[in-house]
């Protein structure tokens, strides 16, 4: 490719710089975010950009695990909220999710059609519309206020469902019937026989579903209203937007969010993979 | 059941799960199940749907149903709706919000203008600079592709809550944004509490700093000059905010369908004497148009959705949107009939502007 050993010098150069400049943008307010998190009020409020603390604080920190001075953050209860709501949240969604996924790509049964018509139509209905109609229900269970609110409305998703179904249909169906014609119930060679075929959908499903259940905040905001039900989220969003009375504590804030961000960062860094893989399942192949 | 054939244990199958070869069950009496097999199946497979489904209804499908209801009504959200609590108004919520002048129906207004502009620059920005970081890393003369890849892509799985925060202080008055701006001689705006418009901005520097007389008229509560306005400084950092969060997701969407494309058409175009900008419009975007119109979609049912970081900015006229004025009518002001039909207006809003733009630029297969 004779044409291309001219520019290709010049371009490959230009390529690098763009790439370190987005990269620049990209992981810059990160670092920021970290170096502020080891500052002073005073200091992160006049130096801004600087990426080296004067001096050296670790009283955010200290605060985020209850020492130090100033205001208590009820950081710990955030993080177990954030903890148990997302394990179950998530458990939920793989058990229950792969079960319908499962009926709807292989077992026969009148109004499959209609059920799987039905799951795909609720992908249609944009998050924001169902806050007041989830609010009301709760309300109506008397679950407002509660884990099991919490958990209960986001349990199954029918994004979830789907994934799993399209992992199934690609098991060969022989299996099953062989463990049929041997005498296993449906639910057995479901469970002993299919289950472990579909390990990828499962890792990928159980990735999801802590990373979106993890970041969750409208659908919190509106199940709860006592403070001691506050996650990383959404405690950390009223204690920044000043409803609990604080809204230039940089450094604070910013260890928080860099805690907060910290579990997706570590799924995401193992799993990559999976990230990537599941958004592309809109149709284009990976 | 049928029995015939040489039964494979279940030990087996366990150890050997994916080996079909192993598993040599002739088959002629499957037959797609007898009635029995039929039977069990249906109980089963209503049995396996069940808890999802239930969920689903209870808490996705019957509690849109109420909502509606309660769209119809003036609720406090206090009592219980449906004991009385609630009093009827038929289409009242929607017909002031749309007809009868208010300070809710100004808010609505500003509201649809701030999401409407914040969309026009948003959707397109996020697309281009995808679509740009994508064929960036599709380049085979680059090395370190991965590292880049991770670092682009990892704003998008992180929380929403904790990256705005990050931003609210990126972009404060004295924050990062406007010192790297002081090192070129300019006066960053004090960004999030600007709520000027950026098009009377730039009408200001031409001199033009109050509306003409036709520009005085409302159309909704909001004067002509006001719908104009542009976007205000303060979501213009929302705007950025979500540009570089989304991109990530949807240049991992490019670069799939890019890898796709394959280099054979892109060499055979070269050598026809293509350069590489025709090469890129006349031959890569014409491939990319299915992945186009994804991404677009996406954003445009995104952005029109747009809640958490509005949430972080206050109750801030100039960044409302209608998810956050529908949160903020219910929960903070105790209108959740006004709420809801928010709510449902911008739900039909999203449906109307996905299918025209189906219309537009869909599959045409």
């Amino acid at each position: 490719m004779s044409t291309r050993s001219y520019t290709s010098a010049p371009r490959r150069t230009l390529g690098y710089l763009a790439l370190v400049v987005f990269a620049v943008i990209y992981l810059g307010p990160f670092i920021i975010q970290i170096a502020t998190s080891f500052k002073t009020d005073a200091d992160a409020a006049n130096h801004s950009l600087s990426l080296i603390p004067r001096p050296v604080s670790t009283n955010a920190w200290q605060r985020l695990f209850g020492y130090g001075s100033g205001e208590a953050v009820p950081f710990g209860r955030w993080l177990t909220n954030s903890i148990i709501v997302a394990t179950c949240i998530t458990l939920g969604r793989v058990f229950l999710d792969s079960l319908a996924g499962y009926a709807l790509a292989r077992l026969q049964f009148r109004g499959r059609r209609l059920i799987f018509a039905g799951v795909l139509a609720t992908l249609a209905v944009p998050g924001v519309v169902l806050l007041i109609p989830r609010f009301l229900i709760l309300k109506q269970l008397t679950l407002y206020n509660s884990y099991a609110g919490m958990i209960l409305p986001i349990m199954v998703d029918a994004a979830g469902i789907f994934i799993m179904r399209q992992f199934f249909l690609q098991v060969p169906v022989e299996l099953e019937e062989a463990a049929r014609i041997d005498g296993a119930g449906i639910f057995k060679t479901y469970w002993t026989v299919v289950l472990p075929l579909v390990r990828p959908g499962l890792l990928t499903l159980t990735i999801l579903s802590f990373q979106g259940s993890w970041n969750e905040f409208s659908f919190f905001l509106v199940a709860t209203s006592d403070a001691k039900y506050n996650t990383l989220t959404t405690g950390l969003a009223k204690f920044s937007s000043g409803s609990l009375g604080s809204g230039t504590q940089y450094p604070v804030n910013m260890g928080a969010a860099l805690l907060t961000t910290i579990p997706v960062a570590i799924l995401f860094f193992l799993f990559q993979r999976q990230f990537s893989g599941s958004q592309l399942s809109g149709g284009v192949k990976g | 059941m049928s029995t015939s054939g040489d039964r494979t244990s279940p030990a087996t199958l366990a150890e050997s799960p994916l080996t079909t070869a192993d598993v040599n069950v002739p088959t002629p009496p499957v037959r797609r199940g007898g009635p029995g097999i039929r039977g069990r199946q249906s109980a089963a497979g209503w049995l396996f749907v069940a808890p999802a489904l239930a969920i689903l209804l209870i808490f996705l499908v019957i509690p849109i149903g109420l909502a509606f209801y309660v769209s119809l009504t003036k609720w406090d959200g206090l009592s219980s709706p449906f004991g009385g609590g609630a009093k009827w108004v038929g289409i009242g919520n929607y017909k002031n919000l749309l007809t009868q002048d208010s300070l809710t129906r100004q808010n609505f207004s500003s509201s649809v203008r701030n999401n409407f502009y914040f969309v026009l620059i948003a959707v397109p920005s996020q697309t281009a600079l995808s679509l740009f970081l994508a064929v960036l890393l599709n380049n085979k003369m680059l090395k370190g592709k991965g590292f880049f890849r991770t670092a682009f892509y990892f704003p998008s799985v992180t929380s929403s809550i904790a990256i705005t925060l990050v931003f609210l202080f990126l972009f404060s008055g004295s924050g990062a944004v406007n010192t790297l701006l002081g090192y070129v001689g300019i006066n960053g705006p004090n960004w999030l509490a600007d709520s000027d418009g950026v098009f009377h901005n730039i009408l200001g520097g031409f001199g033009i700093d109050s509306p003409p007389g036709w520009a005085k008229h409302e159309f909704m509560n909001l004067s002509w000059w006001d719908w104009l306005s542009g976007p205000s400084v303060a979501i213009c950092v929302i705007i950025i905010l979500v540009v570089w969060t989304t991109a990530g997701t949807f240049m991992l969407m490019f670069l799939a369908a890019l890898q796709n494309i394959g280099e054979e058409l892109d060499e055979a175009s070269e050598l026809d004497g293509a350069s590489s900008w025709q090469r890129f419009r006349y031959v890569t975007v014409p491939m990319l148009r299915p992945t186009l119109y994804l991404v677009l979609t996406l954003g445009l049912i995104g952005t029109w959705q747009v809640f958490d970081q509005i949430y972080l900015t206050g109750n801030n006229p100039a960044t409302t949107t209608p998810a956050f004025l529908s949160f903020s009518q219910s929960f903070n002001n105790q209108a959740f009939g006004v709420g809801a039909a928010i709510a449902f207006l911008l739900f039909g809003l999203i449906i109307v502007l996905s299918t025209i733009q189906r219309r537009l630029i869909g599959d045409r297969d």
